[in-house]
């Protein structure tokens, strides 16, 4: 494994299943009573978050916690950032104290890119503005890997705001190398122009790829990055890209529905949908901290061997 | 060249000089589930955990043949004690073991360690804080099949299969039929590996 995750685009095959399979043990660790492990001991994580989020910086505080690291919790809300320091001077901040890995979500994309260059310790990218988010998509394939077995083959339908999702891209990247076939379903507007060339296939018709589909994973509506008319109307969006009772009759039985949070019930997803048994987005919260755990564990739980990629 | 090295070189010619041979570790094996049941007033509450890859086995044979004697089906799991590890970071992060427990679990049972060499004591050391964080088991013990010396900690095997005296340049390597397609203990000299 690299020494940083920034894109899911690093991860080799055998990185990916390494990642999943050591999950699959941590699993295990929280049907414990005791949820902890010793490893991190003495480790520091530093969670450094420059826009909102509960899930994921829960999720990589857990992780971290349940492996013994210290944490440190740094959101730009109420700190020097508000005051105009650069993201380098925060970084060389976080370098100061010690940190041996920083788990970074900023609005720009590449922010954490740059961040890999000024500090020692491995950086994580947890979300990057419209760019990527790689746990996510480790932690979408251990969910699909437990309801399905392996993921050679399977389809997958990725359903809704393409363009402004860095879950979707994460999840391409990370699903072609695993060998599932992937298909993105969009309005036109609401793709990126270079989704020629990622590993998938388009389709803008709903309906038709939802047969075939053992998977279907809706992407939120992101109406904060909403800032030009992508389609008419919310009501028109619903109508032929969310995802309600009818149009889950067509899938087959055994397909299941994720979505990675936070939803818009009644907007691309029907609340009888995000309730029901198909639905695996509690359990992708909880598979969210056992993923991080491992990639948490695969980066610092070893040798720091220092400078050079591994 | 001391006669101790060259033994150890002559043993490494092919399988007809390893230390132990399949019949060998059968009988080894069979001598320590008796001394188990022996110990353990029959086997009772007994739970044998393997520490993997071929301590994991090991048990499995253990149980099989307390089976046979007593008739008694000894719950049998294995412990991955890769997070409980001394030496983490002097390597690259490690590949996880299985760890599967024992339905009933550990709490106020006699769980029998059972590994393949027993060395310096580090991997007993995080077996034994792997236990602490698992449950409480009234007692623990430790079942090896090689003893070969070097403790770096007090530690000592309850049940040995047998014990090997080697020099720390030397490497004992253990084959097991469902690993390695055969069952052997060899004595290797470092560098012939």
């Amino acid at each position: 494994m690299r020494r940083h995750l920034i894109s899911a685009a690093d991860l080799s095959r055998d990185d990916a299943l390494l990642i999943l399979d050591t999950a699959d043990e941590l699993a295990k660790i929280s049907e414990r009573s005791i949820k902890k492990l010793p490893t991190l001991r003495g480790r520091t994580v530093v969670n450094l978050f420059f826009e909102d989020s509960t899930r994921t910086r829960i999720s990589f505080e857990a992780a971290a916690k349940r492996l013994s690291a210290d944490v440190i919790n740094f959101s730009a809300k109420g700190s020097s950032v508000s005051k105009g320091e650069s993201l380098k001077d925060t970084a060389l901040t976080l370098e100061a104290m010690g940190a041996d890995a920083v788990v970074i979500r900023h609005g720009a994309s590449g922010a954490p890119h740059r961040l890999a260059g000024w500090v020692r310790g491995s950086v994580v990218n947890a979300g990057d503005g419209t760019h990527e988010h790689p746990t996510q998509a480790l932690l979408d394939a251990f969910t699909m890997r437990r309801r399905l077995g392996s993921l050679d083959g399977r389809r997958v339908t990725i359903v809704g705001d393409v363009l402004h999702s860095r879950v979707a891209r994460s999840n391409v990247l990370l699903l072609a190398t695993l060998g599932a076939e992937v298909t993105l379903v969009a309005p036109p507007t609401l793709l990126p122009v270079s989704v020629g060339s990622w590993p998938c296939a388009v389709s803008y018709d709903l309906d038709a790829v939802l047969p075939k589909s053992d998977v279907v994973m809706m992407l939120r509506v992101q109406r904060e990055r909403m800032n030009a008319a992508f389609f008419p109307t919310e009501r028109e969006y619903s109508r032929r890209y969310g995802l309600d009772r009818d149009r889950v009759a067509k899938m087959h039985d055994d397909a299941i529905v994720m979505h990675p949070g936070p939803m818009n019930r009644g907007m691309e997803i029907a609340a009888e949908v995000a309730d029901s048994p198909r639905s695996t987005i509690v359990e992708q919260v909880a598979n969210g901290v056992t993923t991080r755990m491992a990639v948490l564990y695969l980066l610092l739980g070893g040798a720091n061997l220092g400078g050079e990629d591994q | 060249m001391t006669d101790a090295v060259s033994r150890a070189r002559d043993q490494i010619r092919g399988p007809a000089h390893a230390v132990l041979e399949g019949p060998d570790i059968n009988r080894a094996l069979i001598r320590i589930s008796h001394e188990i049941l022996e110990r353990t007033k029959g086997g009772e509450d007994v739970v044998l955990l393997g520490i993997p890859t071929r301590g994991v086995h090991l048990a499995r044979r253990l149980a099989e043949h307390i089976r046979q004697f007593e008739g008694r089906a000894v719950p049998v799991g294995s412990l991955d004690i890769t997070m409980y590890r001394d030496d983490l970071r002097t390597k690259p992060a490690r590949p996880l073991g299985r760890t599967d427990l024992p339905a009933d679990g550990i709490d106020d049972r006699t769980v029998v360690l059972v590994d393949d060499v027993l060395y310096s004591g580090r991997t007993v050391r995080a077996a034994l804080d792997a236990l602490g964080d698992l449950g409480r088991p009234r007692a623990v013990q430790l079942a090896a099949l090689v003893d070969r010396g070097h403790r770096e900690l007090p530690i000592r095997a309850d049940y040995v299969g047998k014990n090997l005296p080697t020099s720390k340049s030397e490497i004992v390597k253990v084959y097991l039929e469902e690993n390695d397609g055969r069952d052997a203990v060899v004595l290797l000299k470092e560098g012939d590996k």
